[in-house]
């Protein structure tokens, strides 16, 4: 199996630096022992080179594999193109002496770390490796991914983090804890620079959670990845709570309850194969713009489809995801945070074959209004978007923020107020359609125009007001009698785009079906847009 | 649309007319697809425009019918008014109309069905006439009645014509005494063993024995011989009357297989009447019709003439006007028998449309006013064969057609070929809703022969794109392509006979697996390219790969490369080669190209990604999973998931308050049907059954307030 196995290693060029050795000062015999030197040399890197390869060792390769996980090199044989991955630091060891340590040593110790191509662009790549000391991270496991993240960041492309790894290696103490510091501040100063994506495919636990949820993308494999700072054992400890693994940060507690995961996949294969295709939604670094596919699906093109999503009853539901997938490219959607906070849909699709983030409302649950937890999940995605130069898509159906005790004592004021941070402070393209309601300070947070909008446009079913009639009339006309004549003389000022229209809030009344066309021409004028906002130390987001 | 009728107005001169007509054509091209002029010209009764006509016609029903009879109307220039529920308020025949009226709630009985709704409709508009197409109001005597008195014309025939014939013990009489042949029968009760053999035995076997009272399958019995007699009457009869109380038995011929055959009839209110030859319905699920054609295979001149001439006798008896539909039972030994009339347009009208020229429409329109027909008997056409397929949202593996509901999110008709007609009421984005018929559409292809008109619909249905909801054409393409049928062999139990265990898809035979696996490999390969082709910096790509397919649980390993010679992906499977030609990319719908030098087509209906695809070919769709060798083989460390428990209840997704429940303890519902509604921040939000299923209990009422993930609806 591991003949198939692509890691072309620097190694063999590097040779000559064996010669430079001390030689035997006999000349007559130098050439005997110089060559046997050379032969014995290369025969131990040959060794430590094939047992590099092989981890922890095949019985450990074994119960890897039971688990239903690949190891670390065939991980890397999916990710990357075939024969492209160049791997560093193959023969550093650990440096512990305590408690045995030094006894037992793996050559490239309990990470493998390099580079490679995904379709055919650079990527930089980190993969634990269960099968030696569970993946722990020793000071010299840091160093090797501090190493390839250094380099990523010189040369401009993204990393990505294939995590399985039992935590720190105890037995290492303190350097342990500084091997995690040491990637955290890169991380730090990676983000916004180079994408950064972890993909959790075994356990993750204490501190090394926080590598992954300060890169741009977390995502889990199911049923085989967890993730948490205190595992069951410590929580029944403490706390006396029975919890399993699953329950307490599997895939699914983090995809629909803590928001900690971007997306699940079903299997390592199934994640890796999806992950390549993620990485063609991303430019490589904060220098070049978001990139443009080759596509065929024709931007000109009316959207039929379009004109009859929207129903008729004003307040009947319909999902926003049938408008995404009838505007994008080939249908093709990139779904982040599936599974929560579904209230707002965001993700990557094309459109003219370039990358483009959306951010939509969803009628469908919860009639689309704004909470806590969408705030959130948009705020984030908006500005991953912004860092990276990809265009924003915005599609607004909202009634306004979540009313209600749990939200304002949540902090609704503080967690809506990022996503308004967010789509004030993106200078990247932001196109918004509204294609029914937009009420109240929703109205304002959802990339409108007086956010610095590019393009926004209403369909014929738009409905932007400071609030429904009801309410409103309630308050106008406190105490009057007739107020259902009232009402219908608010519905026919308000329930229309028409007011924003004259006031040139926004730019045009569109008829659904031309939308992805509209979207299509405005982004290609765009590309050139240049707008950059004061120089500061940074920002500082409501957190 | 309005300015144009008002140029219309009768007296104008000849040359504004033709202006008029270029103009209407203008109108319909710049109006939606649904809406173009056909790909070929059917109709050769071209519109008198000096003769006297309706100003204004209300059509009482919706969709293709509706959209179909509004495009003639249009042709005559007059002025349509549409009726719809809440649920089609964006439909294609409302837009189509001059004026549109909505009567009510989507469930048929508050809307198509209400006759007070739709008189009232009719008063209001002014109509002067109502088209009530098929199914809803268009078999209803008293609502003909209705209209007849308040002057309003019924486009169709006279309520005492439907009255009669809506009876079958009254139109078999009826039959009788226009000396129309009838299934021989003994009209009396039998009075014992001996009196029912002495009958059998003088109308001749197979007889069928049935309970008066009887239905459902109970109390019937088919006897083959005077032994069979015996036992079927006395079982019958102990049968019916532990069943139903009432044991009194009637005995008839029974027609083995026998054909279903029927006669168009045109007659006009001046006692002219002509039948316009027949339509053979043979092919049939649950007594639905799925595929139509004329004329029949099974007819000869003299034979159609006899029966014509009977469905005609049987018209003058009734002083029937307007068309009509006599139909007949043909046995193998081309004994034919009345069946019933149907005196109304029947859907497969546009068949005998191709064959004879006439728009029957039209000619209802026209008599309606009281024209007389400009036609006799010897100016009756029958040229070429005409093949109808009713395309249904619906699933055929599952007892030949389980309703599917959705939106669809890409819709595109083979009208792009010469001789096809597609009469549809939907457009792309439409949605096909539980409320009424599943059916899409009607695929009307014509040819000079019975051959070219099944070359001619397998090859549309080939090229017909319907995305978003199940649908038949995987069961119609194989009936289409099937050797029996070919032949013309059918019956009314032709699909039971071809397909006993049900339609399982259409089975795959090495050479044609071979070449969906192809083209599944050429996709990914092609998808391969693209991923690495971005416009300021193509990379290189690589041009051959090792895949293993997976279909049908079969593991299939192919080695692809890119031929640049022959502009070709040159994939291996099993040792033989199939070429398939680089000349599509993945956006298209329906895919043309070449296998192997011969042109195919193929839809992609899925994302082209490794993993899983899906590939519509020949009118089936395939799901294929499809990875590099590589990955392949680490497939088998994988787990097996468990299958995951398609959820057996629905749960609440918010807190909110149960606006409405739209289904019944017990009731048999299928996936994506609306269950009930919950409103939560004034939104109603419509929720749907995520299985199909019979539903065991329902724990809410309309009013009830609820919890988010309570439990509101369970299923069986």
């Amino acid at each position: 199996m591991f003949s198939s196995i692509h890691c072309r290693t620097t190694f063999r060029k590097n040779i000559k630096f064996f010669y430079n050795r001390p030689i035997s000062k006999k000349l007559a015999n130098s050439s005997h022992t110089d060559a046997t030197q050379t032969l014995v040399v290369k025969q131990r890197i040959d060794t430590l080179k094939k047992s590099a390869l092989l981890g922890g060792g095949l019985k450990r390769i074994e119960a890897q594999h039971k688990k239903g996980k690949l190891t670390a090199r065939e991980r890397i044989n999916l990710l990357c193109d075939p024969g492209t991955f160049t791997e560093y630091d193959m023969l550093m060891e650990h440096t512990c002496t305590d408690f045995g340590m030094e006894k037992q040593k793996f050559p490239g110790d309990s990470v493998i770390t390099g580079h490679g191509l995904v379709n055919g662009r650079s990527v930089f790549v980190f993969s634990q490796d269960f099968t030696v000391f569970g993946g722990s991270l020793s000071l010299a496991h840091a160093r090797k991914i501090c190493k390839v993240m250094d380099k990523a960041m010189t040369v401009g492309a993204p990393v990505v983090g294939l995590n399985d790894s039992g935590g720190a290696r105890i037995q290492e103490g303190v350097d342990a804890l500084g091997g995690y510091a040491d990637i955290f501040q890169r991380n730090v100063l990676a983000s916004g620079v180079v994408p950064q994506i972890s993909m959790i495919m075994g356990p993750c636990a204490g501190g090394a959670v926080y590598s992954p949820a300060i890169t741009d993308f977390t995502f889990m494999v199911k049923d085989t990845s967890y993730l948490f700072i205190t595992g069951p054992d410590v929580v029944k400890a403490t706390t006396n709570e029975e919890i399993t693994q699953e329950e307490l940060g599997g895939s699914n507690a983090h995809m629909t309850i803590s928001g900690v995961a971007h997306n699940a996949f079903e299997n390592d294969v199934d994640a890796l194969i999806q992950l390549r295709n993620f990485l063609g939604f991303l430019p490589l670094s904060n220098q070049e713009q978001a990139p443009v596919r080759v596509w065929h699906d024709d931007s000109d093109r009316d959207v039929p489809a379009l004109d009859h999503i929207v129903p008729p009853d004003s307040t009947a539901a319909y999902d926003m995801m049938d408008v995404i997938h009838s505007l994008v490219d080939d249908r093709d959607f990139f779904e982040i945070h599936p599974k929560y906070a579904t209230n707002i849909i965001v993700g990557f699709a094309r459109m003219n074959g370039r990358t483009v983030g959306f951010v939509a409302n969803q009628p469908k649950v919860a009639a689309g209004c704004l909470d806590i937890n969408a705030s959130v999940k948009a705020a984030r995605f908006v500005r991953f978007c912004d860092a990276f130069n990809i265009p924003l898509v915005v599609l607004v159906d909202v009634p306004g923020f979540l009313p209600g005790l749990s939200q304002e004592h949540g902090g609704i004021i503080r967690h809506g107020a990022k996503l308004l941070y967010a789509f004030a402070e993106a200078t990247v393209p932001k196109v918004t359609i509204i294609t029914r309601k937009a009420y109240g300070g929703a109205y304002d947070v959802m990339a409108s125009k007086h956010l610095r909008g590019d393009s926004n446009y209403s369909w014929p079913t738009g409905e932007i007001a400071v609030m429904g009639s009801k309410g409103a009339v309630a308050i106008l006309y406190r105490g009057k009698d007739n107020l259902a004549q009232y009402e219908a003389e608010y519905i026919d000022k308000f329930r229309s785009p028409l007011s924003a229209a004259v006031r040139g809030y926004i730019d045009d009344v569109i008829q659904p079906r031309t939308t992805r066309r509209r979207i299509c021409q405005d982004l290609e004028m765009l590309s050139t847009k240049k707008l950059s906002n004061p120089a500061k130390k940074h920002g500082n987001i409501p957190l | 649309m309005s300015s144009f009728n008002f140029i219309l107005r009768p007296g104008v001169a000849s040359h504004m007319k033709r202006l008029w007509l270029r103009k209407v054509k203008l109108t319909c091209s710049m109006k939606t697809r649904a809406m173009q002029t056909h790909a070929f010209d059917y109709f050769n009764d071209s519109v008198d425009l000096d003769e006297s006509k309706f100003g204004k016609i209300l059509i009482a029903n919706r969709s293709e019918i509706a959209c179909r009879i509004i495009r003639t109307a249009r042709r005559m220039g007059i002025k349509t008014v549409a009726v719809y529920s809440t649920a089609d308020s964006s439909s294609v025949h409302v837009r189509m109309a001059d004026e549109a009226v909505c009567l009510g709630p989507p469930a048929a009985r508050e809307s198509y069905l209400n006759v007070e709704k739709v008189l009232a409709a009719i008063k209001d508009t002014g109509a002067e006439a109502v088209h009530p197409g098929y199914g809803f109001l268009s078999e209803n005597a008293a609502f003909a009645a209705e209209l007849e008195s308040m002057g309003v014309a019924f486009i169709g025939p006279s309520a005492s014509a439907i009255r009669g014939m809506g009876d079958k013990l009254e139109s078999k009489r009826l039959a009788m005494e226009a000396q129309v042949n009838t299934i021989p029968g003994f009209d009396g009760v039998v009075s014992d063993e001996n009196h029912c053999l002495e009958i059998a035995r003088n109308i001749g076997y197979p007889v069928m024995i049935k309970a008066s009272a009887g239905g459902g399958g109970k109390g019937m019995r088919i006897a083959r011989n005077d032994t069979e007699v015996r036992e079927g009457f006395r079982l019958s009869t102990s049968e019916a009357a532990s069943s139903f109380g009432d044991d009194r038995m009637l005995v008839e011929k029974f027609i083995d297989s026998p054909r279903h055959i029927e006669i168009q009839v045109l007659g006009d209110k001046h006692g002219n009447t002509v039948y316009l030859n027949e339509r053979e319905c043979s092919i049939q699920r649950r007594n639905q019709k799925v595929i139509e054609e004329a004329p029949s295979v099974f007819l000869d001149a003299d034979m159609r003439k006899a029966m014509g001439e009977q469905a005609v006798a049987l018209c003058k008896r009734l002083n029937y006007s307007s068309a009509g539909t006599v139909e007949f039972l043909v046995d193998s030994a081309r004994n034919f028998y009345f069946l019933e009339m149907n005196t109304r347009l029947q859907v497969e009208h546009p068949i005998t449309e191709c064959i004879t020229g006439l728009d029957l429409v039209h000619q209802m329109i026209r008599i309606a006013k009281g024209h007389r027909l400009k036609m006799s008997q010897s100016d009756v056409a029958l040229r070429g064969w005409a093949i109808e397929s009713r395309v249904y949202a619906e699933d055929p593996t599952k007892g030949f057609g389980l309703p599917s509901v959705g939106r669809l999110y890409q819709y595109l008709e083979p009208t792009h070929l010469s001789n096809v007609r597609c009469d549809s009421g939907v457009e792309e984005g439409s949605e096909i809703s539980v409320y009424y018929d599943p059916m899409i559409s009607k695929l009307v292809c014509y040819g000079q022969t019975r051959q070219q008109a099944i070359d001619l619909s397998v090859k549309a249905l080939d090229s017909y794109v319907i995305r978003g909801v199940a649908h038949n054409i995987a069961l119609l393409r194989d009936i289409l392509t099937e050797h029996r049928f070919v032949s013309g062999n059918i019956s009314t139990a032709y699909l039971n006979q071809v397909y006993p265990d049900g339609f399982n898809g259409r089975q795959l035979d090495q050479k044609s697996r071979r070449r969906v696996c192809a083209l599944a490999a050429a996709i990914l390969a092609k998808a391969d390219i693209r991923a690495r082709a971005f416009v300021n910096k193509r990379h290189s790509a690589p041009n051959s790969w090792q895949f293993v397919i997976t279909l049908h649980e079969t593991q299939i390993s192919c080695n692809i490369r890119y031929s640049d010679s022959s502009r070709s992906f040159v994939v291996s499977i099993d040792g033989e080669e199939e070429l398939v030609a680089d000349d599509f990319n993945l956006s298209q719908s329906p895919i043309y190209t070449k296998v192997d030098g011969r042109d195919v087509v193929f839809q992609l209906n899925s994302k082209a990604q490794f993993g899983n695809l899906k590939i519509g070919f020949e009118g089936s769709d395939y799901d294929l999973s499809v990875l590099p060798k590589s990955a392949h083989e680490y497939m088998k460390f994988m787990p097996e998931k468990s299958v995951a428990d398609t959820s057996k209840r629905l749960v609440a997704p918010m807190p909110g308050v149960v606006k409405s429940v739209s289904c019944d303890v017990g009731c048999q519902v299928v996936k994506g049907q609306e269950l009930c509604i919950v409103e939560a921040m004034k939104m109603q939000n419509s929720l749907l059954a995520d299985t199909s299923g019979k539903i065991k209990s329902i724990n809410v009422k309309v009013g009830s307030n609820v919890s988010k993930d309570d439990v509101l609806v369970e299923f069986e």
